[in-house]
């Protein structure tokens, strides 16, 4: 791994983000929607339960992780897009910069970016709306970094589509989380999906973060084998997408989609 | 050699796009690489910069075999095709610097400055690369080429889209680059006129075979034409006629 190369596939998203006030609008503008509409909501449920449940962190601290994970996400899925659709893969991929460092790159990218968010996101929902992160303990910490993984993996998995079959399944992509939110069960217990969704719920290891949230709002602890499981899984995702997006790169390199990206053939 | 190509091969559903190629670029020479549309030209470049895999063959640059060691191998190269323009939502000087990050380049605000004032790109340095005229545009693509001393210089139409003079600045600097360094230049171009002032020799590509091979000035008259144009176009319209001369 040369750092260098590394460094300039970040630097190109820092351009890009320093040169353009809407691409650095992204980074928080949806993440900031989505914290004051669930804020107002978790203020309006305390409102009319009364104190037999806080809201505040069962549901506006899964909205703040999950939208963090979204973050993630997208993140490395948009570091990608702008590749694609400056029509750069010839000159990235002609230079001496391995997929490796390439996918490093897109995750420093996507570090820098959701880090921002999150800060954003953490400030707006302690100062107005009362979260503290305090209420999750030390576990705050393996949440993130469980849903962080996960974002990652999601991410180059979604690079690999885009690489596979062209700019147009970016129309793929963005829904990606989407589909996922109700299988991971974000705002509800799994108990109340069917059998058949608590199965799928059972195999996303964001499930297992929510389920943890939601055991310490209620004041228990949550339970270890939750994050041996959500940590065992993420870095199984992790694996199969980096394996995902390598084989989709030598599929793309044999038939040359990638070199027709840019180039007539010949 | 700073490239030596041998039985490259490439089909795409059972046809063949580059069917046994073999060629070599010595280093101060400049190479052309001609033929007409779809006869091969592209896909043998993509090949050579690790974008396309080949089905059969050995690609070494600066003997380096690519199939085995590609980061190595395109450290040693570079490339500016009509096709392939810099990212035009970041400036000259953005580009420059990702790119030279991106090949590893040394001293790179030292080279980036030296690459700015061959290619005359100094009152551009701060401009989008996307508001640049397509001449500007391709000498931007130049300067990034020549950021990391290529052993092998790829270039795809290098002037395709340049006026006369800007043209001829371009030849002088491309010829003085190959002259000056232990470097060799591949150049693809359907210009007759530049492929005679520019290369030392030339290698005629008709459905993915070389069907001719040898000095610009001279090859014509060997097969009975006029011009390098008229070989030209007996190469894209008679191409069996010319393969036993």
């Amino acid at each position: 791994m040369n750092p260098r190369r590394i460094s300039a596939v970040f630097l190109r998203q820092f351009y890009l983000m320093r040169g353009n006030l809407p691409r650095f609008l992204t980074i928080f503008v949806w993440v900031v929607v989505d914290i004051v509409l669930w804020g107002f909501m978790t203020r309006y449920l305390n409102g009319v339960m009364g104190h037999a449940y806080n809201f505040v962190p069962a549901i506006l601290g899964a909205v703040l992780l999950w939208g963090f994970m979204n973050r993630v996400m997208m993140g490395v899925a948009m570091a990608f897009m702008e590749d694609c659709w400056a029509r750069n893969f010839l000159n990235v991929f002609a230079s001496p910069i391995t997929i490796g460092e390439y996918v490093c790159g897109l995750v420093l990218s996507s570090v820098a970016t959701s880090v921002i968010g999150l800060v954003i996101m953490l400030g707006l929902a302690t100062l107005v709306f009362g979260l503290s992160v305090f209420a999750y303990g030390l576990m705050a910490f393996p949440f993130l970094l469980v849903l962080f993984m996960c974002g990652i993996a999601l991410g180059v998995f979604a690079t690999g589509i885009m690489l596979r079959f062209g700019p147009a399944a970016e129309w793929l992509i963005w829904p990606m989380p989407a589909v996922l939110s109700p299988f991971a069960g974000v705002f509800y217990p799994l108990s109340v999906l069917p059998r058949w969704m608590q199965g799928v719920a059972h195999i996303l290891p964001p499930s297992y973060v929510f389920e943890g949230i939601r055991a310490i709002a209620h004041g228990h602890a949550a339970a270890p084998s939750l994050l041996v499981w959500a940590f065992g899984l993420a870095i199984v995702y992790m694996l199969l997408a980096s394996l995902f997006f390598m084989h989709t790169y030598r599929m793309v390199v044999r038939t040359g989609r990638l070199a027709r990206y840019s180039a007539e053939s010949g | 050699m700073v490239l030596s190509v041998s039985g490259l091969c490439k089909s795409y559903s059972g046809k063949a796009a580059v069917d046994g190629v073999s060629f070599q670029v010595a280093p101060h020479e400049v190479v052309g690489l001609l033929g007409p549309n779809g006869a091969g030209k592209t896909t043998t470049i993509s090949m050579i910069l690790g974008v396309l895999s080949a089905d059969g063959g050995k690609i070494a640059i600066d003997g380096i075999d690519i199939s085995a060691a590609r980061s190595q191998a395109l450290a040693r190269t570079n490339f500016a095709a009509v096709y392939a323009a810099l990212p035009g939502n970041m400036t000259v000087m953005e580009n420059l610097r990702v790119f030279g990050l991106m090949y590893d380049v040394q001293d790179l605000s030292q080279r980036i400055e030296s690459v700015i004032t061959t290619f005359d790109l100094a009152p551009f340095r701060r401009q989008k690369c996307g508001a640049l005229s397509s001449g500007e545009q391709m000498r931007v693509n130049l300067a990034k080429a020549m950021l990391n001393s290529p052993r092998l210089l790829l270039l795809d139409e290098p002037t395709a889209s340049l006026d006369p003079s800007a043209a001829r600045d371009i030849r002088d600097k491309i010829r003085a680059f190959a002259a000056e360094n232990e470097s060799g230049v591949l150049w693809t171009s359907h210009n007759m006129h530049e492929v005679e002032v520019v290369c030392d020799r030339v290698l005629f590509m008709s459905r993915g075979k070389i069907l001719l091979e040898g000095d610009p000035r001279a090859l014509p008259a060997r097969h009975g034409k006029a011009s390098l144009d008229d070989l030209f176009v007996a190469v894209a319209r008679e191409p069996l006629t010319l393969g036993e001369a």
